[in-house]
């Protein structure tokens, strides 16, 4: 029998590796169009040598296509960076809309290959809970991979956060057909694994087409690390 | 030589048409799979060169709806995926097909398309 540590120890690094890959996905994609502007300054410079003039606003317009995708791989790396971070303390203070908009970039990419829309509310509501961030981070994927198959190639994943009046939040994931929506969400043993670490519950509303999250105010009697309070 | 080129990212099939227009190759290009079909009925093609993780219809789903409509065309993938081996592991484990990972060098992949189409 696996204990479900080891179930999360392993989730974690599958979820690492496949955020990683998605990461280093979209970095060749920013270099390759690079590349080809490059390419491009490349060849009207040697045609340049040979008497083509150089046309300015073909230069202007070629350098700043590069400099936009400089810019793109900035966005990139800093968002894998604050990933990246998420594992420094296993046990720590924070804000969930800050990790919901991470999780939204980090997944935008998936939603785009599936061609399912991710609209969070702007702004998020801010609710501060201590919990295990790289856990959570993971949960809130699972969340938004059953909410895209739900909602289906040209549907729309909308994401909210309400906090509870004891403190605590529930992450919702609305927008999703209710004939799509499975009576026991998230019911595999690495969903239960994260539930169980984070101390999370989550729930179908069919009347509303919503996925929710619910996540304490603070992880009672955790173990690994200490939460702020 | 006729090239369809076929990737999401619209700066890059843009500007790779635009270089290859500029070695004497015509290429047209498309965004999406469907884009891609449509122009493909239109055209006769040589030759597509079609982005592996597209939205929508991958490109190799696309390979295969271009084959049955255009048996004689050739194709060459493009992957962003990190390694040639990464690369086989995760999609082409099951065949063989020819491919170039990103960034493209352009030489080399006139040299590939030169040398499929002449096969």
């Amino acid at each position: 029998m696996t204990l479900p540590a080891e179930i999360v120890g392993t989730a974690g690094l599958e979820f690492f590796g496949r955020i990683s890959a998605s990461i280093s996905h979209e970095i060749r994609n920013a270099l390759a169009v690079i590349n080809e502007h490059a390419g491009l300054l490349e060849d009207m410079t040697l045609m340049a040598e040979k008497g083509t003039p150089l046309d300015p606003g073909r230069l202007k317009r070629t350098a700043g296509a590069v400099l936009k995708q400089v810019q793109r791989v900035d966005g990139i790396v800093k968002t894998m960076n604050r990933f990246a971070h998420s594992v420094d303390e296993p046990l720590k203070r924070v804000d969930l809309a800050d990790t919901v908009e991470l999780i939204v970039r980090l997944f935008a990419r998936f939603a785009a290959v599936r061609q399912v829309g991710l609209a969070p509310e702007s702004p998020l509501t801010s609710v501060s809970v201590a919990t295990r961030p790289f856990q959570l981070q993971n949960l809130i994927g699972l969340c938004l991979d059953y909410a895209m198959q739900s909602a289906g190639a040209g549907g729309t994943v909308k994401l909210s956060i309400a906090p509870l009046p004891e403190g605590g939040a529930d992450i919702r994931f609305a927008g999703l057909p209710v004939s799509a929506l499975t009576e026991k969400p998230l019911a595999g043993e690495v969903a239960q694994a994260l539930l169980g670490a984070t101390q999370a519950v989550v729930s179908i509303r069919t009347e509303s087409g919503e996925l929710d999250l619910r996540l304490p105010a603070k992880i009672a009697g955790g173990t690994g690390g200490k939460a702020e309070t | 030589m006729r090239i369809l080129l076929v990737d999401d990212e619209k700066e890059f099939v843009a500007t790779l048409a635009e270089r290859l227009g500029l070695r004497g190759i015509t290429a047209d290009w498309a965004t999406t799979g469907e884009a891609a079909l449509a122009k493909a009925a239109e055209s006769d093609y040589d030759l597509a060169i079609l982005d592996v993780k597209m939205p929508g219809i991958s490109g190799l789903k696309l390979e295969k709806l271009m084959a049955q409509q255009h048996p004689r065309m050739k194709f060459i993938f493009l992957t962003g995926h990190g390694s040639v081996s990464d690369y086989h592991s995760g999609i082409a484990e099951d065949r063989v097909i020819d491919y170039l990972v990103k960034p493209v060098n352009i030489e080399a992949l006139i040299a590939k398309m030169q040398a499929i189409l002449k096969s």
